[in-house]
């Protein structure tokens, strides 16, 4: 499995990252290389094996489903690049 | 002063006990040896003044009679700990000037313990790198150098190589890190000081920014095991903002150090030595081996067949939960911000400027294996073979009590070498890596000098929660290696 830059381009999309063509032709070459090496699991026989989510035994806990932070807007906004009024200000999404 | 900067945490906590000196004037000489070593690069920020607030703190703490495990100990928080008020940025450009609203639990932990923070150690961007020179801020240099006469700048090892060299350099007397394939411990071993990732689950992960969530913990840099067992006992816990810590009493590590290994039994996996493994590093092996049997400890040799998979295995799942991760970075509530078109275009604008191409590259992986069509045949499988390689684990200590393999396949190597490749970069984890993969926990030991005069270490691996034999034996390792060199920079100082 060869990815070409097409592919190479339409990943770069899903994960919202911006390449020029030059970019495109280079990573498609290392993405390929590290393709290549991850594809040596397909020789493990892994039929009847469970998919291990995560390495050790801990039961998620359940707790009460209540407030227990919140209620500090400047806290929250304090990063933001842009801000008004305790909102975020973003691009015009909706014409 | 400078013999202050020498001293171990253990010792600094004697001196300070017996008012051989305040914490103050401990702090003083590490915030006068961080002015002094800049050129290492170690810090992305200092921060002096909250230094000397904390040890007055801790000088009139410890007046009262109220003393924490790290009363008066200056120390190295690596960038990846959310420091309430104090820039971090895990060394990414997207995260520059960020300033956290509210503190990591671990460096919480550390500073009820009586903990001063120096400043924020370099890291490779976003954790993912093994060499330290992926930093938006610039490479760490490691303040050791080869003997050779040939100068060049090494690596500190990553991706915590700011808190590694700055441990060396006796700019700090502990310092945090994270692991996440090796990110304590392959550092440790480059920098020749003493390194810890604990059982996942172990520290609490809330405030640390994430990598790939079901791999990351935090750990701990020390000059010695015992000073390890400190540090760790003061960073771990169970809090319940962190789903995945465990609700398991932390044991009281620092007091059973120095109980010996006779009876033990140590386990060698025959898959860790591997072809082109160099001359030097399969003799520190061999010689560790040696250590332990006249330590009174039995050695058993033992497989694990699937190791040569961790590493592809690796390179599924860290990315996948990566790409996950980092989707955060989308400019709208914190981080950099590049204004585009659209809203569209503004995250693309942002994450194509705010990302370092290792990052990207990881991100882009992450996405690829998880995207529609490929999530079976890549992520699922890698999960799989994780369960494998746990497996492998799980059998190899039903006939042995730890493992002992080399840290690393080299010493510190040049800045600049295995830069053309990625894979060549991501083989300098191929010994800690499955142990990442299964969650267990692992310390690496400096243990003697390569050809070049470089430290080398050797890795002790547990069974989970089972962190008391890692230092055991890690002890034991310890006091046959008997490891006393330093960077020349530092025992010229010293003398």
């Amino acid at each position: 499995m060869s990815l070409t830059n097409q592919d190479v381009a339409k990943v770069a999309r899903l994960a919202r990252i911006k390449m020029t063509d030059d970019e495109l032709d280079s990573t498609r070459e290392k993405l390929n290389n590290i393709i290549g090496f991850v594809e040596q699991l397909s020789e493990v026989d892994t039929d009847n094996v469970e998919p291990l989510p995560s390495p050790v035994d801990i039961a998620l806990p359940l707790r009460k489903d209540e407030i227990t932070d919140g209620n500090c807007p400047e806290a929250v906004l304090a990063n933001a690049p842009e801000e008004m009024e305790d909102f975020y200000v973003v691009p015009k999404v909706v014409e | 002063m400078s013999d202050l900067t020498n001293l171990t945490i253990k010792g600094a906590l004697t001196g300070l006990e017996n008012k051989e000196f305040s914490s103050v004037e401990l702090t003083k000489a590490h915030i006068d040896s961080v002015e002094s070593q800049r050129h290492l690069n170690a810090f992305i920020v200092e921060t002096p003044e909250i230094a000397l607030q904390q040890a007055e703190a801790s000088d009139k703490k410890r007046a009262s009679g109220d003393v924490g495990l790290l009363e008066g100990i200056p120390l190295a928080i690596k960038d990846l700990f959310c420091t309430k008020g104090v820039q971090t940025t895990a060394s990414s450009h997207m995260l520059e000037g960020f300033i956290p609203q509210y503190e990591s639990t671990v460096t919480q932990k550390l500073f009820d313990n009586g903990a001063v923070m120096l400043g924020k150690t370099s890291l490779d961007e976003f954790a993912m790198g093994s060499s330290n020179t992926t930093s938006y801020f610039g490479n760490v240099i490691n303040p050791w150098k080869r003997n050779n006469g040939d100068n060049a700048d090494l690596v500190p090892g990553g991706s915590s190589g700011g808190s590694s060299s700055a441990l060396a350099a006796r700019m700090a007397m502990g310092a945090t890190g994270t692991d996440t394939g090796g990110s304590i411990r392959q550092p440790a071993a480059f920098c020749g000081i003493t390194g810890i990732k604990p059982t996942y689950g172990r520290c609490s992960r809330w405030g640390i920014v994430a990598f790939a969530s079901s791999l990351d913990q935090a750990g701990a840099f020390a000059r010695n095991v015992e000073d390890c067992a400190i540090m760790l006992q003061a960073m771990s816990g169970h809090d319940p903002k962190d789903s995945t810590s465990a609700n398991r009493e932390v044991p009281n590590w620092s007091s059973l150090y120095g109980k010996d290994i006779k009876g033990m039994k140590i386990g060698i996996p025959k898959e860790y030595r591997m072809d082109g493994m160099p001359e030097e590093i399969a003799n520190l092996w061999d010689q560790g081996i040696a250590w332990m049997k006249e330590a009174g400890a039995e050695i058993v040799d033992v497989s694990l067949p699937h190791t040569k998979y961790a590493l592809p295995t690796y390179y599924i799942i860290a990315p996948a939960e990566a790409s996950s991760n980092l989707a955060r970075y989308d400019g709208v509530r914190y981080g950099l911000r590049e204004t585009g078109d659209n809203l569209i275009d503004t995250y693309e604008n942002t994450r194509s400027k705010g990302f370092g191409e290792e990052v990207k590259r990881r991100i882009m992986i992450g996405t690829y294996v998880l995207s529609a069509g490929y999530y079976d045949a890549y992520y699922i499988k890698a999960q799989k073979v994780r369960r494998l390689i746990l497996q492998d684990f799980e059998k190899a200590y039903e006939k042995c009590d730890a493992l002992l393999t080399p840290t690393a396949p080299s010493a510190a190597f040049a800045i600049g070498e295995n830069e053309d490749d990625p894979i060549k970069m991501y083989l300098n984890d191929v010994f800690t890596v499955p142990a990442s993969l299964a969650g267990l926990p692992g310390m690496s030991v400096p243990a003697g000098l390569s050809a070049d005069g470089l430290p080398l270490g050797l890795q002790i691996l547990g069974k989970a929660w089972d962190e008391e034999t890692v230092f055991r034996v890690a002890h034991a390792v310890e006091q046959a290696a008997n490891f006393t060199a330093m960077p020349a920079t530092i025992s010229r100082k010293a003398a």
